[in-house]
């Protein structure tokens, strides 16, 4: 079993660190950068709790590994509010629109919706095919669509 | 689950890539995307010595064209595909199907040679190469050959493929101009593996079939190819076509399983409905334009 030494940026601050061959960026993020707002529900790529964005993309964090972060930029949903705690666009409508209730499946669905809408404008059915993506056992949705909308359409920088 | 343990080297070349699979024979696995293999290591249904990831490869990603036809580099995301003019332009059906593959997420990382070395039998890619008649460009520390589509899919995850070679390149050849395209899956959720899935492309000249390409996706141990369907649309007029006689014959060269989620007879009956149904419409179209 293989041990490697990487270095990524995670939501601006760079690490480094030694991480075994099978660890997957999941785990990392959790144990080792302490980002906890990565969930993770099934760890083989089903769920979508874990979704994280990797140079500029969202990918689910438990089908990469972690020595493959090497070199990249990583941002999780701590990354998303304002140091002042004023929310990012998606974590606002999210809120607004009661697009989350228990909130397991709410940090992969917000890293999905920050880096689809990131300087471009998807369309509403493009909003929601990406969020068929994650598994809300809880919502049913409906508040998640009302997001889609809102955000469909608003231009971000 | 967590994996169980493992080595991890990353290849910087084509020639490194296939040497360390040589070295390790039979123990070794390619890692390009990772969205079926890491779930497969995460459940510990793959148990691999070695991961050689081949990622970092310079060149192996990438569309281009090449004498009549697109080749698509094996390490290109899916995503990348997804959004490609070229492939939109000269692949149409290969482009609809990356719509049905996976989840946005999971196509961010999941790569054509990925897909194809894989050889689900359920999924997108290896019935669509089958259908459009692609090639396999492949590479081993002695040669790199191209394998056509119709000899390497041996059986459910098996190819061609030999154990010290890898994938570089798919090579879709250029259909006529307005060729008809379909893709068309059934599944119970987006994302999810199809319960029956169809791609097809027919040209037409002067109303007449003059060639065909159909492929299945979870219709059998393998993509599945309805040559004699194929055959038998040759020379046809496009306005007059037996299609459901067609679409039995198409049927009658697939294999589909029984499972947890659909029998065999269902998977048949729905095949064959939505051939006739799918391709009629096309070509009412195609008639309409
Ligand atoms: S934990 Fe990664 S997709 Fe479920
Ligand atoms: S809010 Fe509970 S799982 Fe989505």
């Amino acid at each position: 079993m293989s041990s490697h030494a990487i270095e990524t940026i995670v939501n601006g601050q760079s690490i480094s660190a030694q991480v075994e061959a099978r660890h997957t960026l999941a785990d990392f993020l959790r144990g080792t950068a302490g980002c906890t707002g990565v969930h993770v529900g099934c760890e083989h790529g089903v769920c979508g709790a874990c979704t994280v964005i990797v140079d500029g993309v969202a990918v689910r964090s438990c089908l990469m590994l972690a020595v493959q972060a090497d070199g990249a930029t990583v941002a999780t949903a701590e990354s998303l509010a304002a140091p002042d705690g004023t929310l990012h666009r998606v974590q606002q409508a999210m809120k607004d629109e009661y697009g989350l209730q228990c909130g397991f499946c709410t940090p992969g669905v917000v890293m999905t919706l920050a880096a689809i809408t990131q300087g471009r404008s998807p369309d509403a059915e493009e909003i929601k095919d990406a969020l068929s993506g994650h598994l809300c056992r809880c919502t049913g949705y409906q508040g998640m669509l009302k997001v889609a909308k809102r955000l469909g359409g608003e231009v971000q920088a | 689950m967590k994996a169980a343990p493992f080595d991890y080297v990353v290849a910087d070349s084509v020639e490194g890539a296939v040497e360390a699979l040589a070295d390790h024979a039979g123990d070794a696995a390619l890692l390009a995307g990772g969205q079926t293999l890491v779930p497969l290591l995460a459940l510990r249904m793959a148990m691999p010595g070695v991961l050689i990831d081949i990622n970092r490869i310079d060149g192996l990603a990438g569309i281009a064209r090449s004498g009549g036809a697109t080749r698509i580099g094996a390490t290109t995301r899916q995503n990348t595909i997804l959004h490609d003019p070229l492939v939109a332009r000269h692949v149409p059906a290969l482009a609809r199907a990356t719509g049905f593959v996976g989840h946005h997420q999971t196509r961010n990382r999941g790569t054509i040679g990925g897909s194809l070395g894989l050889a689900e039998p359920a999924a997108e890619y290896p019935a669509t190469a089958l259908a459009l008649g692609a090639r396999i460009e492949a590479r081993s520390p002695s040669a790199t050959r191209e394998i056509a589509i119709e000899d390497y899919f041996l059986g459910p995850y098996t190819t061609a493929l030999d154990m010290d070679e890898m994938i570089t390149a798919a090579i879709f050849p250029d259909w006529p101009e307005d060729t008809i395209h379909i893709v068309h899956e059934v599944a119970r959720r987006p994302g999810d593996f199809a319960l029956v899935g169809l791609v097809a492309a027919f040209a037409v000249e002067g109303g007449v079939f003059t060639r065909a390409g159909i492929g299945w996706f979870g219709m059998g141990p393998t993509p599945m190819k309805s040559a004699r369907a194929e055959a038998a649309l040759i020379g046809q007029p496009a306005a007059t076509v037996d299609l459901a006689g067609i679409a039995r014959l198409a049927i009658e060269d697939t294999d589909p399983m029984s499972d947890i989620h659909a029998d065999a007879a269902y998977r048949r009956t729905v095949g064959a409905r939505i051939f006739e149904r799918i391709v009629g419409d096309a070509i009412g179209q195609r008639k309409a334009a």
